[in-house]
């Protein structure tokens, strides 16, 4: 039997003491109890009203199409379209874990801690929203949703048809420059892997010209430093090469920028 | 029965108040009463320090906190409640262990006991995988939160890192997870997920550099190299069924509950749950 409080020692109203202080018990552990024993609720009803899956038993033989991952690395296995293995499957899923531990260090910016805001720090929230909506959400949807036989689109309401016939017209870049320019000097292997690494290197030394043009009058990367600059700037080109692909792939079938055969390396 | 008589058979309320208020006082003075909880219930600030203070499952928390960290549109719950579906994993995945044999030939088999011969077993395996995959949408969800707030800002830098590392356990956790039932989804997802490490660079036998690799080392073969340290041979098969559940049953939980403890702790020690300054 809880007594009503009308006791020698009576409760403080927290404002008199400090505005900003309550006491956790029973301010937060009641909001925690109730939202815990509400989602717990609903997982319940969830685990009653739909099981977990199971298929027939595993056949190493049969090769089920398409072989979907699990669907949170569907947005890994998209990237598997545009770029190789070794790159999808290894380095970019390494650069997004690397990547993300480095953001403390790399964003001086010290305003926006502890309150949601956009105008005070554009640039961090435009570009972890990018990635995270939509290279990583949007693209697991695409394969969750998009993605049928030999991983070609298929719109919701179509019939997964594993004979669709797909026009397998992918180009490398030097090859459809040559077509198009009728610059035939690209057709050479070593031509082109020299034009190719060129490009590469082109495009990351964007980030260093960038830098030089602007540090004169820009504050903010005076202070950020060119170590600090050049993570950022590397980071932020290797995550803009994704859609960069992807947008060559849709509009001009373009498979690889820069194919190196002598050591199996195509980008 | 009814009419007259009833009323007799009873002590009327006063009495019986005054009949519960012995008992109770009796109780809650007794010497083992008093062992197990050493303050009242009565609703002052000391005893509401004292609840959070003097229990060891609370004081996860600070006795008091800034207004600003009990907010649901500030913080999500998605961190709390990361944490409690690993719970509710733990606790079913344990149940599920007395159940399930990691054996090729038993796996498939025991999910259909499970189904249809352990009471309650179906119950169990859905709250398992559904509070799993519960848990790493809010674990990204949290992730989200926590920079749209700028919560990895000094002095939280590292538990940031550590945060991190979570999340990949977790996908782990979750992946490792995935190959146990042994049913056509879960080889096929497992086979793809491990196919990727074939393409290490120096590492897997069909990354760059893998022939410059074997030559220098005769290490990276298609049974031994990047791969086969996931599967245990060059395709999924029943030693990477084994391989998978000791990760999931105790390497990968053991690494997880010891960052959690250390991302917790970091909570704290960083000044709590952030807010404007």
């Amino acid at each position: 039997m809880v007594e009503p409080h009308k006791s020698e020692e009576q409760i403080i109203p927290p404002s008199s003491l400090n505005p900003d202080k309550i006491h956790t018990w029973p301010f937060l552990v009641r909001v925690e109890f109730i939202v815990g024993l509400l989602v717990l609720i609903f997982l319940t009803i969830w685990s009653i009203a739909i099981d977990a899956p199971l298929e027939e038993p595993a056949n190493p033989t049969k090769t089920p199409n398409p072989s979907k991952a699990p669907w949170y690395f569907l947005g890994l296995q998209e990237m598997l379209v545009y770029f190789d293995p070794w790159i999808a499957g290894v380095l970019l899923p390494s650069l997004i874990i690397v990547g993300l531990m480095v953001i403390p260090y790399i964003d001086i910016n010290s305003k926006g801690s502890g309150y949601y805001t956009f105008r005070e720090r554009p640039f961090a929230v435009g570009m972890y929203c990018f990635g995270f909506l939509i290279l990583w959400i949007a693209l697991i949807v695409v394969g969750v949703f998009l993605r049928g036989p030999g991983w070609n689109f298929f719109a919701p309401w179509e019939a997964w048809d594993p004979h669709k016939v797909v026009a397998l017209t992918n180009v490398d870049l030097n090859m459809w420059l040559a077509q198009t320019f009728g610059l035939d000097f690209l057709r050479n292997q070593v031509v082109a892997a020299l034009f190719g690494l060129s490009l590469i290197g082109g495009y990351y030394s964007l980030g260093a010209v960038f830098y030089l043009m602007k540090v004169k009058t820009n504050e903010t990367l005076q202070k950020l430093g060119p170590v600090r600059y050049g993570i950022v700037a590397f980071l932020f080109l290797t995550m803009m090469a994704l859609p960069i692909k992807m947008v060559l792939r849709w509009t001009l079938n373009i498979k690889y920028i820069c194919v190196l055969p002598w050591v199996g390396i195509n980008i | 029965m009814g009419g007259p008589g009833v009323v007799y058979r009873f002590m009327n309320l006063i009495q019986l108040k005054a009949k519960y208020e012995e008992i109770r006082k009796t109780v809650v003075d007794s010497y083992v009463w008093k062992s197990i909880f050493r303050h009242g219930y009565k609703d002052t600030p000391r005893n509401r320090v004292l609840m959070t203070a003097s229990n060891v499952f609370l004081h996860l928390h600070p006795s008091k906190m800034r207004r600003h960290g009990i907010k649901i549109s500030y913080t999500w719950c998605a961190g709390g409640l990361t944490f409690l579906f690993f719970l509710v994993t733990v606790v079913t995945g344990v149940i599920l262990m007395f159940y399930y044999r990691p054996v090729a030939e038993y796996a498939y088999v025991d999910m259909k006991y499970l189904q249809f011969d352990v009471p309650f077993g179906m119950i169990m395996r859905n709250m398992h995988r559904w509070a799993a995959h519960l848990m790493v949408i809010l674990v990204m969800l949290h992730m989200f939160r926590v920079f749209m707030t700028g919560s990895y800002k000094p002095p939280r830098e590292f538990n940031w890192v550590v945060g991190v590392l979570l999340l990949v356990l977790t996908f782990l956790l979750s992946f490792t997870g995935y190959l146990l039932p042994w049913d056509q989804l879960s080889i096929w997802a497992v086979t793809v997920g491990t196919n990727m490490a074939r393409a290490t660079p120096l590492l897997g036998h069909e990354g760059p550099f893998a022939a410059q690799m074997q030559e220098l080392t005769g290490l990276v073969t298609p049974r031994y190299d990047a791969r086969s340290l996931l599967t245990a041979g060059t395709v999924v098969g029943a030693p990477t069924l084994l391989r998978f559940y000791v990760l999931h049953c105790i390497f990968i939980p053991i690494a997880a509950a010891i960052l959690m403890i250390v991302h917790f702790w970091r909570v704290r020690k960083d000044g709590g749950i952030s807010g404007p300054l």
